[in-house]
Parts: structure tokens; C-alpha cells; sequence
């Protein structure tokens, strides 16, 4: 009998071992919820429609597991790199590429094509393995788990051509929101900047005029608005500043480390957050 | 006149048996599941839902009834392919949309948390009794060609401690269908709809299985001598047969709820049973499981022999029960020695069939899983390195490898802190300051999989390099180029080791997705080292000097925590890995096709999954113990007849 306790209190103490690690060795991240079709109405207006394009795209549409400067895995979208000029800008080019087969005729149409039959063009050397870049082992982003509606892709379209700097020709959508299954709870907005910047702890890590609280990992966002619209060429004040908080890595400002800047801040921020903290970084002169 | 001999003939005579049954069985499954059978034809037509069933507006496909689909199929046997696919195709119902009231509530339970438990526990039960089975069958083969009756009586208690677990099996096999039924009808009905005929046939399978154990176990002392023993070991065998069989084909119904095949984008099945099953993840996970098993088995029949060797009484049960516990240790080692090679294949097969997925495994909200997992198998290396090396002291002769254990600890858990060192760290904003981000400066390096895949590899080759010590413990090499050899085996080790650590370090040099192409030569590496000097051992200690035999018993009794130690730990990990495996489906019951959107349709944290995981394994542990204490309770009883 004493062996069959010293052997249970042994057994009871290795899973105990293992359950505190999982618990306090680790951290508790809380996943995502089960992604939803998102309210567009015609009534939104084209920077609040780019604005969940850039949230679609660094969330539901799960475009930045692959399209990200770390992988190496796809080309990246919203920054220069060694495939060339963002998406937005690089589109047109790639229309006129003889192994081009597809039917796009426009930039836009292009971008469309590359999202529900990537297949139809793939970068060579970004095709999966042995198929000799016939076949893109990229989903189709309007079936399967991803499953966005058109409105959501001309969304991400739109985002993408914005952060190129190019027009942006997407229309937006017209008529009512789409009625959106068992949609949960809509996230609670910070009611002023100041209250945002807090929920977001942007001064964790940046120094930010007017608030006490500063840490010197980032960049020091004071003067900001004056800087803002010469440091990335083709992108305003606003852009350049959306840019930086949706997809951080995009560009990194001289002397910091890229890839230490939350990259999901687009997951979580609601649009007015966002709005607040633009407007708010732009108006305090600092 | 070897020829002629009356045991040949009946060796013989049973060698076609065997073949007969094989013939029969398998061509009866394949003839039932392929889909240019006949049979299945009008198991199509049975199987199929009734015009009505199909809930309005959610088909997005006209439905048919089977009527059509039989007529149709006898009228115009000539037509082409394409029509007959159709036809069959029409006969299916899309995947439905659920909402939250599809989902019947039953008071006093939580649909995702029972399932998940008497699932886990189903599948801990089926590894076990599927493993057993496996080994006990190699065992008394050994046992025959080598005369010795030893082997036969452990192969006997192996396949006696799993007799009460083959019921729990069944039992939990049982409830979890029912559970289905009353909580996930709507899904289940889908499934059924696609896998029906392969689910009835599983169920006769299980009777086969039954009937095979039944015979095996009962008939052993019986079936003990002569013909009748191969007669024993054909059974023995189609006891195999059945349980892989059943094994491949509940596997099919995983991997389709992973990867879903022989279906359209709206889920509508083409009809084709074949590729529903052989989905692009079925053999990974075969041949994963397959190995799993082994491991897993080997360790939970370890930790019997290790409760049984601490309280036996005599010198000779010791011996027995420690010679079992070393055995039971070998083959969980001997299966969990290849088991990363397949998790790579799996992982692989994964990729290709969905970059999405995994990526989500490894670099998205499961990577600190991975995290959880280094550790488990960080504890089975050093808990089965401690139990080979305490072996060593009951070996004369030993003395001459003691002095390399040292380094060899050294090596191993310089190993282990890098395969669990995560690549961000947890930190307060004030160490994120200090530290200048969430990457360690130095260790962040160690978080990538360059330098994991390089740590696991060494820790093997150190594992194996334990075992070959442990082996050549009490034997002197006699063959004339014994130094030419054991020189070849340390240039062997030593280039391997310099391979893998090389094609790590060239792995921070280039892209991710070339990166990751880099396991398999360091995997070839790991196989060539072990595989090469396996064979060289074997050729260079042929007819050595014995230093004395292995003292059998004389072990210390805290060698045997480590047998436990790996009991719980494989259980542990079984139970995270078969979390993760269900929980890279996120929120769908089949990726993409059929959505979960009861309201536990979300991904909890690893704390929460430990929870439950933990949960599963205690309630493993009891009735597990319940299952030794019945075959020692019949032991008894027998002993006191005896006397």
C-alpha cells in the first residue's frame, strides 16, 4: 500500500508539474474569436472603408502569416522589398509580365485575381514546392476559413493600394450591411486619445507629447506631425502614421530593431481608436 | 527430407491459412470501399438522404432522391463518368450551416469539455491496447525461435495487463458515439453521411478483433506447443491486423475533419469513399500514431513492471519485474527514438496542404504549445537516459562507460534548455526596456527552429549513444579490427554531429521557407549514424567476451520513478498533441467546410487545455490502475488454486 501512494503522489505531482508550467510558465494568450463578416455600409466613408481593409487584412484574412519581411514565405504587400514596390504600385507592372496568363485588365482586377485564384499568376520562387510555380499554395480568400465577401476584399484592396501610395479605385460598397451571424459583442472604444493610447500601452515603449508615462524602445513620437509626411516617399502625415501602427514593420525608423512592434495592434484597435490616435499624434506639435 | 517433415507441411498448411484470411479480408474491405465497387453503388443509394432531409436554403445543391440515383445507375450503365459522378454527387447534402440552437443543450454537461475528455480517453485506451498487442506478438516470437520460455511468460503478462483496458476501450468507444449523437447531431449526421458504410464496417472489424484477443489470450497455455503455437501466433497476428485496420480507419475520419477530401468547396461528397479517407494527412497520421503507440504502450506496460518491481517480495520477482521494466523501457524508446521524424512528415503534409494551418501550429496562437511540448519531451530523453544509465549499475563491467555519462548529461540537457527556449519572452514593460524588446538579445536566437531541430537531433544521437554504451556494458569485442571499428563509430558520431550543428547554424542564413527544408538532412543524419552503427555493432560484437551477466533485480528502487516518470509524461503529452491536432481546426468541425458556431466554438488558452488535459490523464491513471489490480486479482485467485 505504501508503494501504491508514493507511486500516485508521484504520478499527481508530475501532471501538477506540468499544468503549473502551462499556466505560469507560459503566457495566456487569448485567441482570437471566431472570425465574423464585417458591417459594411454605404455609408462608410473611404478612410474608415481602408481602415478595415487594414484590419481585415492583418486579421480575419490572415494575410500577414505569410506576406510578412520574417517568412520569407510570400511577397510582401504593403512595403518594397525584393519583389519591388508594394502591391498597390507593382500591380500594373505585372500585368504586362510575358508569363502573365491571367485575365486581369486593370491594377485593381490584377490584386482581385491574386486573392480568389492565386493560382493565376504565381512569383516565381513563391509556387509551391515541386509544382515549378504553377500553383500557389496560397487559399483562395473567398472559400475555406478565410471566407471573406467582396466587400471585404475590395476593402483589403483598397488597403493595399493605399499603403502603396497609388489611388486607390476600389468604389465603395453601396446598400445596407450584410447581416452578419450570431456576431459577437462589438469591442469597446476608447472615449478620448489619451484613454486609447493607454488601453494600447503605446507608452510602454514610445515617448508621447503630452503624456507623463514614456519609454524609450520605439521611437519618440514627439514632433511627429512635422516628420510624418517626409520620412516614407509618397505617404501623408496620416498614411504614414497608420502605416506604422497597422503594419509596424513596413518601415523601421533608423537605430530600432525591427519586428519588436506589436504587429496585431490592427486586430485590436476599433477604427475610432485608430482615428483617435492619428488625429491626436498629428495635433500635438509636442 | 526436411521437406517432408509433418511440421513443415503444417507450417505450411498454415501459411496459406494465414494467406486465405488475408486474401479474403482485405479485398472484402477494399472491394467495400472503393468506389467503382458494386457494392458500394447500392450503398450509395442506401446511404443517401432523402430528399427532405436536407434543411432548406442551406443545400446550395439540388438534392435527389435515391431512387433516381439507383434507377439512373441501372438504366444507363454506359454512360460516361462524368454523369455517374454527378448522379452520385447530387445523391450527397452540402455541409449544413449551423446556428447555436443546432446544438441541443444537456443539462449537467459541457458538450465540448465531455467530448474532449472521453475522446482523449478513448484514444489514450485505443494506443494502448493497439500497442500491446504489437510487441507482445514480436515477443513470443522471439520467444520461439530462441527456446526461451522467459519470453513467453512476459508476453503473456504484457497481453494480460491489457485485457480489462481492451473493454474500457470499447466502452469509451461507445459513449463518445453517443456523446456525438446528443450534442453534435447536425455534425455527425454529416459525417455519417460520407463515412457511414466505413463506420459499420469498423464496428464488425471490432468483433474480429474480439474474437482474435479472445482466442489469443485465453488459448495461450493451451495453444503452447508445436502446431498449435503457430496457430497462437496467427492469431496473434490477425489480432494485429484487426487493430491496425481499425486504427487506419478512424484515422480517416481525423484527418477528413482536418483536411477534408472527396468533397466539394460547399461540402457536398463526390461519392468517392476512397478519397474522402486517403485525405492528404491520412498516412502522416497513420504511420505517427502508428509509432505513438508503440511508445506509449511500452511506457504504460513500464510503469506496471516498475509498480510491480517495487513491491515485490522476492529476489526472483524483482529479476522478472526489472528485466520487464527494462524490456517495456526498450520499446518505448525503440518507438519514440523515430516519432519526430513523423511528426516532421506530418507536420510537412500539413503545410502543403494548408500554409494557413501550419503556420497557425507553429508560428501563430499554438506556438507556445510547443513550448509546453519541449519540456514534456525534454523530461521523456532525461527520464529514459536516467533509467539506462542506473541499468548500468546492476552490469559488471559498466565501470569502463561510467566516466561518459558525465559529459553525456551535459550534452542532453544543453539540449533540452535550448529546445524550450521560447523565442519572445514574457516581460513586464520595464524588462522590455531593459532587455530592448520582447527577443532576447542572445537566447531570442535559440527560439527558432534552426536550433531546435538541431537540439532534438543531438538529443537522440545522445540517446542512442546511451543505449549503445548500455549494451556494450558487460561485453569485450574479440573481432581482430575492434579498434578500426570502434575508430570508425566515433568519426561517425563526431561528422554526424558537426553535420547537424553545421546545417543548423547555415539555417540563420537563409529564408524560412529553404529553412525549412533543412530537418530532413539532419533527420538522414540522425538515421545514418543510428542505422550504421547499429549494423556495426552488430558485426563487431558477434561472438564478444561476456564480462558477467546482468544482474537482474538489482536495480535501485528510485530507477524506477523514471519508468513512471515516462508513463505520465507520454500520457501528458499524448493528451497536448491530440489538443493541438483538434485544435488547429479553430472554429470548424471540418476545416472549411463545416463551421462550429456552437458557443464554444473558440480556441481557449493553453492554461485552460492544461486543465483539461490534466483531468483526463488523472482519470487515465485511476482507471488504469484499475485495470492492473483486476489482472493481479486474477493472478492471485490462480495462485491460491494452485496451492
Amino acid at each position: 500500500m505504501k508503494v501504491f501512494i508514493r507511486i500516485v503522489i508521484f504520478s499527481v505531482l508530475i501532471s501538477m508539474a506540468y499544468w503549473g508550467f502551462s499556466n505560469y510558465g507560459i503566457p495566456q494568450i487569448i485567441p482570437e474569436p471566431p472570425p465574423v463578416e464585417e458591417q459594411i455600409s454605404g455609408s462608410m466613408t473611404v478612410d474608415q472603408y481602408i481602415a478595415l481593409g487594414g484590419k481585415i487584412f492583418n486579421g480575419k484574412g490572415t494575410c500577414t502569416l505569410c506576406h510578412n519581411p520574417v517568412g520569407g514565405r510570400a511577397p510582401l504587400l504593403i512595403e518594397s522589398g525584393k519583389d519591388g514596390a508594394p502591391i498597390g504600385a507593382r500591380a500594373a507592372d505585372r500585368l504586362k509580365d510575358p508569363q502573365y496568363k491571367g485575365k486581369a485588365k486593370t491594377a485593381e482586377e490584377y490584386i482581385h485575381e491574386s486573392m480568389v485564384e492565386p493560382s493565376a499568376f504565381v512569383i516565381a520562387g513563391y509556387g509551391k514546392p515541386g509544382t515549378n510555380d504553377s500553383e500557389s499554395p496560397m487559399p483562395n480568400v473567398s472559400k475555406g476559413s478565410i471566407g471573406l465577401n467582396e466587400a471585404e476584399i475590395g476593402a483589403v484592396i483598397a488597403y493595399l493600394q493605399k499603403s502603396a501610395g497609388v489611388q486607390v479605385t476600389v468604389k465603395l460598397p453601396t446598400g445596407p450591411a450584410p447581416i452578419a451571424a450570431a456576431a459577437p459583442a462589438e469591442p469597446q472604444s476608447a472615449k478620448t486619445p489619451e484613454e486609447a493610447i493607454a488601453k494600447h500601452g503605446c507608452t510602454t515603449c514610445h515617448k508621447i507629447p503630452g503624456i507623463e508615462e514614456a519609454g524609450d524602445v520605439g521611437p519618440d513620437l514627439t514632433g511627429l506631425s512635422k516628420r510624418a509626411g517626409k520620412t516614407v516617399k509618397g505617404l501623408i502625415p496620416e498614411q504614414y502614421i497608420m502605416q506604422s501602427i497597422l503594419t509596424p514593420d513596413a518601415y523601421t525608423v533608423k537605430g530600432f530593431e525591427p519586428g519588436t512592434m506589436p504587429a496585431d495592434l490592427g486586430e485590436k484597435m476599433t477604427v475610432k481608436e485608430l482615428d483617435m490616435i492619428i488625429k491626436y499624434l498629428l495635433e500635438k506639435k509636442g | 527430407m526436411f521437406f517432408l517433415k509433418k511440421s513443415f507441411s503444417r507450417k505450411v498448411s498454415l501459411l496459406f491459412f494465414s494467406c486465405f484470411i488475408f486474401t479474403f479480408i482485405l479485398p472484402f474491405i477494399s472491394l467495400s470501399l472503393l468506389p467503382s465497387s458494386p457494392s458500394l453503388n447500392v450503398a450509395i443509394a442506401s446511404e443517401s438522404p432523402a430528399a427532405g432531409s436536407v434543411p432548406s436554403g442551406e443545400a446550395g445543391v439540388p438534392v435527389e432522391g435515391k431512387t433516381k440515383v439507383k434507377a439512373e445507375e441501372g438504366k444507363k450503365p454506359a454512360q460516361g463518368k462524368v454523369e455517374g459522378e454527378e448522379a452520385k454527387k447530387s445523391a450527397y447534402m452540402a455541409a449544413p450551416k449551423l446556428k447555436v440552437e443546432d446544438y441541443p443543450i444537456v443539462k449537467g454537461f459541457n458538450s465540448r469539455i465531455a467530448v474532449w475528455i472521453v475522446s482523449q480517453l478513448h484514444l489514450f485506451f485505443g494506443a494502448f491496447v493497439l500497442a500491446v498487442p504489437i510487441f507482445v506478438l514480436v515477443i513470443e516470437g522471439i520467444g520461439l525461435s530462441t527456446k526461451d520460455e522467459r519470453y513467453d511468460h512476459m508476453a503473456h503478462e504484457f497481453i494480460k495487463v491489457s485485457m480489462t483496458a481492451f473493454s474500457i476501450t470499447a466502452s469509451l468507444g461507445g459513449l463518445l458515439a453517443f456523446m456525438f449523437v446528443s450534442f453534435y447531431p447536425d455534425f455527425f449526421k454529416y459525417m455519417a453521411g460520407i463515412f457511414g458504410k466505413t463506420m459499420i464496417i469498423y464496428a464488425i472489424l471490432f468483433f474480429g478483433e474480439s474474437f482474435c484477443l479472445y482466442i489469443y489470450y485465453y488459448g495461450w497455455d493451451r495453444m503452447n506447443e508445436g502446431f498449435s503455437k503457430w496457430v497462437h501466433l496467427t492469431m496473434g497476428l490477425m489480432l494485429n491486423v484487426f487493430g491496425m485496420t481499425l486504427m487506419v480507419l478512424s484515422n480517416a475520419w481525423v484527418s477528413f475533419m482536418m483536411a477534408p477530401s472527396g468533397i466539394d468547396d460547399a461540402g457536398v461528397f463526390s461519392g468517392n469513399i476512397w478519397a474522402a479517407i486517403r485525405g492528404p494527412l491520412w498516412n502522416p497520421i497513420n504511420l505517427h500514431r502508428f509509432i505513438a503507440n508503440i511508445a506509449f504502450g511500452g511506457s504504460i506496460v513500464g510503469a506496471y513492471a516498475a509498480y510491480k518491481f517495487l513491491s515485490a517480495k522476492s529476489d526472483e520477482e524483482k529479476a522478472h519485474y526489472d528485466w520487464m521494466g527494462y524490456t517495456a523501457n526498450f520499446i518505448a524508446i525503440f518507438g519514440f527514438l523515430p516519432l519526430p521524424f513523423a511528426g516532421y512528415w506530418l507536420m510537412k503534409e500539413m503545410y502543403s496542404y494548408s500554409q494557413q494551418m501550419g503556420i497557425t501550429a507553429m508560428g501563430g496562437a499554438f506556438a507556445w504549445l510547443f513550448i509546453i511540448q519541449a519540456v514534456l519531451i525534454g523530461a521523456l530523453f532525461l527520464g529514459a537516459n536516467y533509467y539506462l544509465w542506473c541499468g548500468m549499475g546492476r552490469i559488471k563491467g559498466s565501470e569502463r562507460y561510467t566516466p561518459a555519462i558525465k559529459y553525456l548529461i551535459v550534452v542532453i540537457v544543453v539540449c533540452f534548455l535550448v529546445w524550450f527556449t521560447p523565442h519572445t519572452l514574457i516581460m513586464t514593460s520595464k524588462e522590455v526596456t531593459q532587455v530592448g524588446g520582447t527577443h532576447h538579445p542572445v537566447l531570442g536566437y535559440l527560439g527558432v527552429m534552426s536550433a531546435k531541430n538541431t537540439a532534438v537531433n543531438i538529443l537522440i544521437v545522445s540517446t542512442f549513444l546511451s543505449f549503445m554504451l548500455y549494451r556494450r556494458s558487460n561485453k569485450i569485442a574479440t573481432v581482430s579490427w575492434a579498434g578500426v571499428g570502434n575508430a570508425l563509430q566515433v568519426a561517425l558520431f563526431t561528422a554526424g554531429a558537426i553535420n547537424i550543428v553545421s546545417l543548423g547554424v547555415y539555417g540563420y542564413y537563409i529564408p524560412a521557407n529553404i529553412r525549412i527544408g533543412l530537418s530532413i538532412p539532419q533527420v538522414m543524419t540522425t538515421l545514418t549514424i543510428i542505422i550504421v552503427s547499429s549494423v556495426l555493432d552488430g558485426f563487431m560484437y558477434k561472438g564478444a567476451k561476456s564480462t558477467g551477466p546482468i544482474e537482474w533485480g538489482k536495480m535501485a528502487p528510485r530507477s524506477q520513478y523514471a519508468l513512471f516518470l515516462l508513463a505520465v509524461s507520454f500520457t501528458w503529452l499524448m493528451g497536448l498533441m491530440g489538443y493541438v491536432r483538434s485544435a488547429l481546426r479553430q472554429h470548424w468541425h471540418v476545416y472549411t467546410v463545416l463551421r462550429d458556431n456552437s458557443v464554444d466554438a473558440y480556441t481557449p488558452t493553453l492554461g485552460y487545455a492544461a486543465g483539461i488535459i490534466t483531468i483526463t490523464v488523472y482519470i487515465f491513471i485511476a482507471l488504469v490502475m484499475f485495470a492492473f489490480w483486476i489482472a493481479n486479482f486474477s493472478a492471485k485467485k490462480h495462485s491460491e488454486a494452485s496451492h
